[in-house]
């Protein structure tokens, strides 16, 4: 079994309101030195087997056609899942 | 004259959008999301609420939808297709207008009655009205930010495809930080028009702030009789 990790985000032109409400709610808990906070979607796509590059081709396609759209998002990264993403990893830190 | 109203899982509006057809003359048809049929019907009308819980996007997962895929042919053909609040988010999601809806720019749900200008009364769903006339009508979205790139937005404006805009006083905000305060647009050919407020709650005396809504489903009837 493997994964697919796409983030996406929304273009820097546009404004994020999500984003603007959590970087505005940071200074109230003493977080003052982060200016700006953008806030994006992160998409785990899972398939049997290897991650191919036909796998990986057709998550770029899902990726372009329906989940981000292209008006007004970006599609940051679409790549096979490291170790560093999986929770194991995530309880080291 | 069969004016086809889709329901989508979620969708608010739908009985409304049927009773401002029938008080406009017109017999409303009900439409299912999930048939790939529109029942010969003679235009469309996308109501509001909300689609799918609108995850991913407002709209985004409607516009695959197996009655989009006969609605979207249809619409290019020419076919009058009217999408209100959701039903304009599905109709930029699905390509069938330009430019995209996100979250208003003050974070907060809107409900208001809200004076709007037309600006382009040649539509199938505006020619009951004069250019430039001011009407209210009830506004209440989360997600009604309309935003599109310069060059999109230039090339509306230079058509005079921006349909409907925000009233806003001198030095004031139109009412969700959409771009040059468009509350609706239209296609190239003018059969498929989106907008932010909604028409069909202003059809009756005693509800809503004027029956200035009536006229956007008197105006397709005749559009369908010329046609």
């Amino acid at each position: 079994m493997g994964n697919v990790v796409v983030d996406v985000m929304l273009k820097s032109e546009i404004l994020d309101p999500q984003g603007q409400a959590v970087a505005f709610a940071l200074p109230r808990l003493g977080f003052h030195q982060f200016t700006d906070v953008r806030q994006g979607k992160r998409f785990v796509l899972t398939v049997e087997g290897e991650v191919t590059e036909e796998v990986l081709a057709a998550a770029r396609e899902a990726a372009e056609t329906m989940l981000s759209n292209p008006v007004i998002e970006d599609v940051v990264s679409v790549r096979a899942e490291s170790p560093l993403d999986s929770s194991s990893a995530e309880s080291q830190v | 004259m069969r004016v086809g109203v889709v329901t989508f899982p979620g969708s608010l509006d739908d009985h409304d959008a049927r009773r401002a057809v029938r008080i406009a003359g017109g017999e409303p048809v009900t439409l299912w999301h999930g048939d790939d049929s529109l029942h010969d019907v003679d235009a469309v009308v996308l109501p509001g609420g909300f689609s799918y819980g609108d995850y991913l996007r407002a709209g985004a997962i409607a516009r695959f939808a197996p009655v989009m895929s006969a609605l979207v042919p249809a619409a290019k053909g020419g076919l009058p297709v009217l999408g209100i609040c959701n039903g304009f988010q599905i109709l930029c999601e699905s390509h069938l207008l330009p430019g995209a809806m996100i979250q208003n720019d003050h974070r907060t749900f809107i409900c208001r009655d809200q004076p709007l200008r037309v600006e382009n009364a040649t539509t199938a769903w505006t020619s009951d009205f004069m250019p430039g006339e001011e009407i209210t009508i009830v506004l209440k979205n989360q997600d009604g930010q309309y935003v599109a790139d310069e060059a999109t937005l230039d090339e509306l404006e230079g058509e005079g495809r921006v349909t409907f805009r925000y009233v806003v006083e001198q030095g004031g905000h139109n009412p969700n930080g959409s771009y040059r305060d468009i509350a609706g647009i239209t296609n190239r050919r003018g059969n498929v028009v989106g907008l932010m407020p909604h028409p069909e709650h202003s059809v009756e005396a005693g509800y809503g702030p004027s029956l200035d809504g009536l006229k956007f489903f008197t105006s397709v009837l005749k559009s369908v009789v010329n046609a």
